[in-house]
C-alpha cells in the first residue's frame, strides 16, 4: 500500500524531475481525469474485449468459423452448440462474429493510420505556407469532400477491384478530407500564435515548425475525430461489404454476414441480426471513447 | 442604510487534489457607498462578485451564513426568483465588452431586449428610453449607435454601451468587475466619471473590483484588500497610502513611480501567516 | 533609475530606426500601422516606446523581427543594414519577448524542451548545462526543468520567455508589454530581473508599453506615438519634470499620475 500511495505522490508531483518523470506524470494526470468518464470507460472496456477476442479468436471460437454443415443451417438462438445460431450454410453464427472481429480491427486500425495521417500532412502544410499551395491543397480536398463518401469509395473498389483491402483503401481516400480541413483550421488559429512568432525567432524552419509545433496540437483534436468517426468507417466497410465489394465470401466480415442474411431476414431473423448488433455495439464503443477523450486531450478545454 | 450584508461567504471546488476554498469566510456590507475591492489574480475578489449573485457554476458550492438583499435573502432563493435578482436589482459590467455584447445583434436590440425583460413596456417606449440610456452614458450620435452592432465600437464606447445596459433596469447594487482593465488609460477616466455620476445621481451601491490600488484608492469610499480568498484589511479609501497591513504596503511599494525614481524596486516578501489570519470583518 | 553601463568609447548606435512604414493589405485594403516612424539607441542603452492601444508601438517590434511581412524604410542593428529576409545570424543578435506569458510558450512543451530547442537551434551542443544556467539566470533554479506552462504561475511563464530570449546570448531585447499582463508585485520582480540582466549582459532593451511610470523605471529615452506616428522623443528625466512638449505626451502624462 505505502509503494502505490509513493508512486501516486510520484506522479502527481508538481515538480518532475526528469523528461520522463514529467511524461509519466502528465499521461497519469490524463488517465485520471479520462478515469473519472463512466461511459468513456464502458466504451474502453467494450474496445479491449475485443482487441482480446481478434488475438484470441482461434481460443475462443466454438466451431470453425468455415465448416459448413448444410443439416444444420438456419438453427435458432441457443440451439444445441451454436448460441448465436447458424447461417444458411449451417456455420457457427458465434464463430464468424469472433473471427470477423479480427477483419473490424484490420479495416479500423489501416484506415486510423492512413487518413488522419495524411489529412493531417495536407492541411497543416496548406495552412502553415498558404498562398497558392494552400489554395491548390484545399481546392482538391473540396473535390473530394463533394462526393458522397459510399459513393466515391464505390468508384474507387469498382475501379480497383473488390476485396477488403481495395476497400481499406477507398475508405480511407474519401476519410481524410475532413481530417485536412480540421487540421488546416487549427494550423491557421496555432500559426498566429506568439508561441509560433517566438519559435520563428530562433529561425526555425516551417519543417520543424509544422511537425514539432504544429503537430503536437493538432494531433489530440484529430485522435478525437477520429474515434467519433471510427463507427461510420466501420459502418462503410460493412456497407460495401453489403454491396458484395468489400471483404468475398466466405470472409465473416460483418457487414458481408448481414448481407447474406439479408434473405432470410423475416423467418431468421438472427442471421443478420447478430453481426448488426456487433457493428452496433463496436460503433458505440467508439464514439464513447471519443467522446471521453475529447475531455482529457482538447486543449481548448485542458488548459481551462 | 444598508443595502447589501455578506456574511461569512465561502466558495469552494472540490478538485482531485482536495478542496480549493477561492473565498473563505468573507463578510462585509454595503450602503449607498462605492466599495472597492483590490487583490491581485487569485485572490478570491471577482469570485466574491459572482457569488452574491450566485453566478457560480457547479461544482463550484457557495456557503453563507447570509447575503441579504435590503433584508432579502439571497441564498434562500431559488435559480427562477435569482434571475428576477440579477440585472433587475444587481447589475454587473465584466471586463472585457467584447465577451458580453452579442455580436450578431444590434446595441439597440440589445438594449432594448435588457430593459423590456424587466419591465412591462411597449416598443417605441423601451427605443426612446434606451436612447436616453445611451445618453447618460455620453454617446454621441445615440440614434447611430443603436443601428450599429458591436464590432464598430471601440473599446471604451463598447463598455459605455455595457454600463448603459447594466443600468437601465434601475438596479439597486452595481458590481463592476475591473470595468476598465482593457481600456486605455485616457479613456479609463472618462468611463470611471460616467460610472461614478451614475451611480451617485441613483443612489446606488457600487461594489468596484480591481487590481488597481492607485485607482480604487482615487475612485471609492472604502477599500477591502483581498489575499488568498480573505480580507486581510478594510480601510477608507482616501487612506489607502497610510495602510497597515504589510500585504497592502507590499503592494503600493511594488509600483513603480515616475515622480520617485529608485535604481530597484521594491519586492513583496509572503508570509504564510496572512493567509492563515482569519478574514477581517467589513460589516458596519 | 538605471544607468547604461560605463562605457569609455562613444556612444555607438545599436539599432537605428530609419523612416520605417509598416502596412497591412493592400490596395483599398491598406492600413497604416506605422508611419515614417525614426529612432536610434546607442549601444547598452533602454529606449521606451509608450503609446495606447492601435497606436503601432508593438508593430514597430515586430516589423524589426521581420514579423510583419510589408514594411518599408531601414533598420540596422549594430551599424550593419538588415536584409528584407533575416538572416539566423541577425536572431543571435536580436531577440524579443512578447507580452502575454500566457500565450508565448507552447502549450504541449515542457519548459525543458522550450530553452533545450531554441539552444539547438543556434547550434549550441552542451545544452543540459546551458538550460540549467539559464535558468539560474532568470531566478527559476532547476525544479523548473521539467514542468509544463500550466504547472507555472504567470510570472514563472515569462521568466522561462525570458530565457528562451536570453539563449542565444543576444545584444538586443525587445520588450512587448513584458508586464502587462502581470500582478504588480509579480511586475515588480520582473522589472527588477530585467534591470539585472542589462546590466549582467551589457543589454540594449526597446521597451514597448502603456504604462509611462513603468518606462519611467526602465528607460532613459522614450518616443510617444499617436496612430502610428511617433510624435515626440524625449529624455525620462523631462517626462519626470512633466515637461512633454507635444500636447499628447502631457494628455498622457495627465491621464498616468
Amino acid at each position: 500500500m505505502v509503494d502505490i500511495q509513493t508512486w501516486r505522490a510520484w506522479l502527481l508531483t508538481d515538480t518532475p524531475t526528469s523528461r520522463r518523470h514529467a511524461k509519466l506524470s502528465t499521461l497519469y494526470q490524463g488517465w485520471l481525469s479520462f478515469r473519472g468518464n463512466t461511459m468513456a470507460m464502458v466504451g474502453l472496456w467494450i474496445l479491449t474485449l475485443l482487441v482480446l477476442t481478434a488475438f484470441a479468436a482461434p481460443l475462443l471460437a466454438p466451431h470453425d468459423p468455415f465448416a459448413q454443415d448444410l443439416a444444420n443451417r438456419l438453427q435458432p438462438l441457443w440451439s444445441d452448440g451454436h448460441a448465436f445460431g447458424t447461417d444458411s450454410l449451417g456455420r457457427d453464427i458465434l464463430s464468424r462474429l469472433i473471427y470477423g472481429s479480427r477483419i473490424t480491427l484490420y479495416i479500423v486500425a489501416l484506415v486510423a493510420l492512413i487518413a488522419p495521417i495524411s489529412g493531417l500532412l495536407v492541411g497543416t502544410v496548406a495552412g502553415y505556407v498558404g498562398g497558392w499551395t494552400d489554395q491548390v491543397l484545399m481546392r482538391i480536398t473540396d473535390i473530394f469532400l463533394a462526393f458522397p463518401r459510399l459513393v466515391l469509395a464505390l468508384a474507387f473498389v469498382a475501379a480497383l477491384g473488390a476485396g477488403i483491402e481495395n476497400a481499406v483503401l477507398a475508405i480511407s481516400l474519401t476519410a481524410w478530407p475532413p481530417y485536412a480541413r480540421i487540421a488546416r483550421a487549427e494550423t491557421l488559429t496555432i500559426r498566429s500564435s506568439d508561441y509560433i512568432s517566438a519559435i520563428q525567432l530562433q529561425g526555425a524552419g516551417a519543417m520543424r515548425i509544422i511537425t514539432k509545433h504544429i503537430w503536437p496540437l493538432c494531433i489530440s483534436s484529430l485522435i478525437v475525430r477520429v474515434t467519433l468517426d471510427m463507427a461510420g468507417i466501420i459502418l462503410a466497410a460493412a456497407g460495401l461489404g453489403f454491396l458484395g465489394l468489400g471483404a468475398q465470401p466466405p470472409s465473416p466480415e460483418w457487414g458481408a454476414m448481414i448481407s447474406e442474411g439479408r434473405r432470410f431476414i423475416l423467418d431468421h431473423w438472427w442471421v443478420a441480426t447478430m453481426p448488426g448488433m456487433a457493428i452496433f455495439t463496436v460503433s458505440l464503443a467508439f464514439n464513447l471513447l471519443g467522446d471521453g477523450l475529447r475531455d482529457v486531450l482538447d486543449p481548448k478545454d485542458s488548459e481551462k | 442604510m444598508t443595502l447589501l450584508d455578506v456574511e461569512n461567504l465561502w466558495v469552494k471546488f472540490p478538485s482531485r487534489q482536495g478542496v480549493f476554498d477561492a473565498v473563505r469566510g468573507v463578510s462585509f456590507t454595503l450602503g449607498r457607498e462605492r466599495l472597492g475591492i483590490v487583490g491581485e489574480s487569485g485572490s478570491g475578489k471577482s469570485m466574491t462578485g459572482r457569488a452574491i449573485l450566485r453566478l457560480i457554476r457547479p461544482p463550484g458550492i457557495v456557503t453563507a451564513d447570509q447575503i441579504s438583499l435590503e433584508g432579502d435573502d439571497l441564498m434562500l432563493k431559488s435559480e427562477r426568483q435569482m434571475r428576477d435578482v440579477r440585472g433587475q436589482r444587481i447589475s454587473m459590467v465584466m471586463q472585457d465588452p467584447k465577451f458580453s455584447l452579442n455580436p450578431v445583434m444590434t446595441i439597440g436590440q440589445q438594449i432594448i431586449e435588457a430593459y423590456r425583460l424587466h419591465n412591462k413596456a411597449r416598443k417605441s417606449e423601451a427605443y426612446a428610453k434606451s436612447l436616453e440610456m445611451l445618453e447618460a452614458v455620453s454617446i454621441r450620435d445615440p440614434e447611430r449607435v443603436m443601428r450599429a452592432y458591436p464590432h464598430e465600437m471601440s473599446g471604451g464606447m463598447g463598455q459605455r454601451i455595457m454600463i448603459a445596459m447594466m443600468l437601465i433596469p434601475n438596479p439597486e447594487i452595481l458590481i463592476a468587475d475591473e470595468p476598465t482593465s482593457a481600456l486605455d488609460v485616457s479613456v479609463q477616466r472618462q468611463v470611471l466619471s460616467i460610472i461614478d455620476k451614475l451611480v451617485t445621481d441613483r443612489g446606488m451601491g457600487l461594489i468596484f473590483i480591481s487590481h488597481d490600488l492607485n485607482l480604487v484608492a482615487d475612485f471609492c469610499d472604502r477599500v477591502l484588500i483581498m489575499y488568498s480568498g480573505r480580507i486581510v484589511e478594510v480601510c477608507d479609501a482616501d487612506k489607502l497610502h497610510d495602510a497597515q497591513h504589510p500585504y497592502t504596503r507590499g503592494l503600493l511599494n511594488s509600483l513603480p513611480r515616475l515622480d520617485a525614481p529608485c535604481d530597484k524596486l521594491q519586492v513583496l516578501s509572503r508570509d504564510p501567516a496572512w493567509s492563515e489570519a482569519p478574514s477581517v470583518s467589513a460589516r458596519l | 533609475m538605471v544607468r547604461s553601463p560605463k562605457c569609455e568609447c562613444a556612444p555607438v548606435s545599436m539599432l537605428n530606426v530609419d523612416n520605417l512604414s509598416v502596412w497591412f493589405g493592400n490596395g483599398r485594403d491598406r492600413v497604416d500601422a506605422v508611419r515614417n516612424a525614426s529612432f536610434n539607441v546607442n549601444r547598452g542603452a533602454s529606449f521606451g516606446l509608450v503609446g495606447e492601444s492601435g497606436s503601432g508601438k508593438s508593430t514597430i517590434l515586430r516589423a524589426v523581427m521581420g514579423l510583419t511581412p510589408n514594411w518599408s524604410g531601414a533598420i540596422s542593428v549594430d551599424t550593419k543594414p538588415v536584409d528584407k529576409t533575416r538572416q539566423k545570424s541577425f536572431y543571435k543578435v536580436v531577440q524579443m519577448v512578447f507580452q502575454d506569458p500566457y500565450a508565448s510558450l507552447h502549450p504541449r512543451h515542457s519548459v525543458d524542451q522550450v530553452l533545450g530547442e531554441t539552444l539547438y537551434l543556434h547550434g549550441f551542443r552542451d545544452i543540459d548545462a546551458r538550460v540549467v544556467k539559464l535558468l539560474d539566470d532568470v531566478g527559476l533554479g532547476g525544479k523548473f526543468r521539467f514542468r509544463y506552462p500550466h504547472q507555472l504561475s504567470g510570472g514563472q511563464r515569462q521568466r522561462v520567455a525570458i530565457a528562451r530570449a536570453l539563449a542565444p546570448k543576444p545584444s538586443i531585447l525587445l520588450l512587448d508589454e513584458p508586464t502587462s499582463a502581470l500582478d504588480v508585485s509579480v511586475q515588480a520582480e520582473i522589472l527588477n530581473l530585467l534591470t539585472d540582466l542589462r546590466t549582467e549582459h551589457g543589454l540594449t532593451y526597446i521597451m514597448v508599453s502603456h504604462d509611462l511610470s513603468v518606462v519611467g523605471h526602465m528607460c532613459e529615452q522614450l518616443a510617444v506615438m499617436k496612430d502610428g506616428e511617433i510624435v515626440e522623443i524625449m529624455e525620462v528625466e523631462t517626462l519626470r519634470k512633466a515637461q512633454a512638449s507635444h500636447p499628447y505626451s502631457q494628455e498622457l502624462l495627465a491621464a498616468s499620475i
